[in-house]
């Protein structure tokens, strides 16, 4: 059953981003991206990926909307009308269309959502199961592995964000111009 | 016919996510509006994100947490490798954002056609 | 926003409640779904909302610059620390076993919860002060 409340979700997820290519106003547009995130979660919520689907519903449906808002505050309220670009339009459809067919033609060989003795379940999958809880005390596996098995991989996303919160400042933070 | 459904429940969402991904590059390629590109992006970003934990799923498993008589559980690695990209995907977009908006400020305009023109005169 | 009753009186009842339920995202990261990331996100959303309402001078005065900007390289040198510990006391880097020489679960359980504070730190305080950074551009 849950393999069928995932595709219905899939299909309503679908239909967001048509109305989003066609929508004009950059405002509605982000509030539907953050619609979009909160379905995301539900998806995820479904396929039994919680702590993912906890960190798409406030990084999703929470930070990157209100910085959207707070940039579609700072430039323009609604995307001007494009002129024809019909080229453009054909070159981006038969790109989007070649890379889909590829990907299409490449899921005929993956193993069926849900089934268990797919490959990537049998490799190091089950020895972070069994033995992760107890090597390292914490009964959430997803959390023993980002933080103990992977801490190098952790390490270097913490540098990814501080760099960004750097960056983000650098370029717009107008130090010592006013009297903060 | 049984058969050809059941081919369609198991392959189903990563086809979904395929389109996803599709309609992403779509936005990216032929959007001028640089707010739009970024999250053309997204989307393409949530595809990605949509087909791995869709491999880690595991039929009347449990969630990777540890509990009194589950016996199976679903994979926990794609859920780590996901949660850290979509926390990268948080970093990336705020640093694009900024981007957009020293954008405006520079060109009066986040529209490519619009800056392109600016560029050339 | 500070202008309108009701905005104001529930952002005021609400805000010590998201941190509440921050830190309790923090500690119970271990045992149920969540960690350092989601915490860091809710705290910042706190002070987000604050930003909000009250205006964005009105919570720098809150959380001054010099203790964001501390807070965002804080998590990270937090988290390098601890592997160049482990790393004096006998073992690999990042080998939170070696923490504690008698029990290694103990020591990784540790290293687990002292890492997981640190990306929580570097998140809230990135997030924060680039919500801050956009919302100062934004009243001149």
């Amino acid at each position: 059953m849950e393999r069928l409340h995932v595709i219905v979700l899939v299909i309503l997820l679908i239909a967001l981003a048509v109305t989003l290519i066609r929508l004009r106003s950059l405002l509605a547009i982000a509030i539907l991206t953050g619609v979009y995130s909160l379905i995301m979660a539900v998806v995820y919520t479904l396929l039994d990926a919680v702590d993912v689907a906890f960190t798409e519903a406030v990084v999703g449906a929470g930070i990157t909307l209100t910085l959207m808002l707070a940039a579609i505050s700072l430039t323009t309220r609604s995307e001007t009308k494009p002129g024809k670009r019909t080229k453009q339009r054909a070159v981006g459809a038969v790109t989007a269309l070649a890379a889909g067919m590829a990907l299409i033609y490449a899921t005929t060989d993956m193993p069926g959502l849900g089934d268990a003795d797919a490959p990537v379940h049998l490799h190091v999958a089950p020895y972070y199961i069994e033995v992760g809880p107890i090597e390292t005390g914490v009964p959430n596996i997803v959390t023993a592995i980002l933080a103990s098995y992977r801490g190098f991989d952790t390490l270097g996303e913490v540098a990814v964000i501080f760099t960004a919160g750097i960056s983000v400042m650098a370029l717009l933070w107008r130090w010592g111009k006013d009297d903060r | 016919m049984i058969e050809v459904l059941t081919y369609i429940t198991e392959h189903a969402v990563q086809w979904g996510a395929v389109v996803l991904l599709m309609l992403g590059l779509y936005i990216v390629m032929t959007r001028g509006n640089l707010i739009k590109k970024v999250i053309g992006l997204n989307i393409f970003q949530t595809a990605v994100f949509l087909l791995y934990i869709s491999i880690g799923y595991v039929l009347d498993g449990a969630a990777p947490i540890v509990l009194e008589g589950a016996e199976r559980y679903s994979n926990p690695l794609p859920h780590v490798l996901i949660l850290t990209a979509i926390v990268v995907s948080v970093a990336t977009t705020s640093l694009a954002l900024a981007l957009i908006v020293r954008i405006q400020e520079a060109y009066g305009s986040i529209e490519e056609d619009e800056i392109l023109e600016h560029g050339e005169t | 926003m500070s202008e309108h009753l009701i905005v104001r009186v529930v952002s005021k009842m609400l805000i010590p409640f998201i941190l509440l339920f921050a830190l309790y995202v923090q500690m119970h990261g271990d045992y149920g779904p969540g960690g350092g990331f989601q915490a860091g996100v809710i705290f910042a959303t706190a002070f987000i909302i604050y930003a909000i309402v009250f205006g964005v001078k009105r919570a720098i005065r809150v959380m001054p610059l010099t203790v964001l900007t501390a807070m965002v390289s804080l998590g990270l040198v937090l988290y390098a620390m601890v592997g160049f510990v482990s790393l004096a006391a006998g073992g690999t880097f990042l080998d939170y076993g070696a923490l504690d020489s008698h029990d290694p679960v103990h020591g990784q359980h540790l290293g687990i919860i002292i890492i997981e504070l640190g990306v929580g730190i570097t998140v809230a305080g990135v997030l924060t002060a680039i919500f801050f950074t956009f919302a100062e551009r934004w009243q001149k």
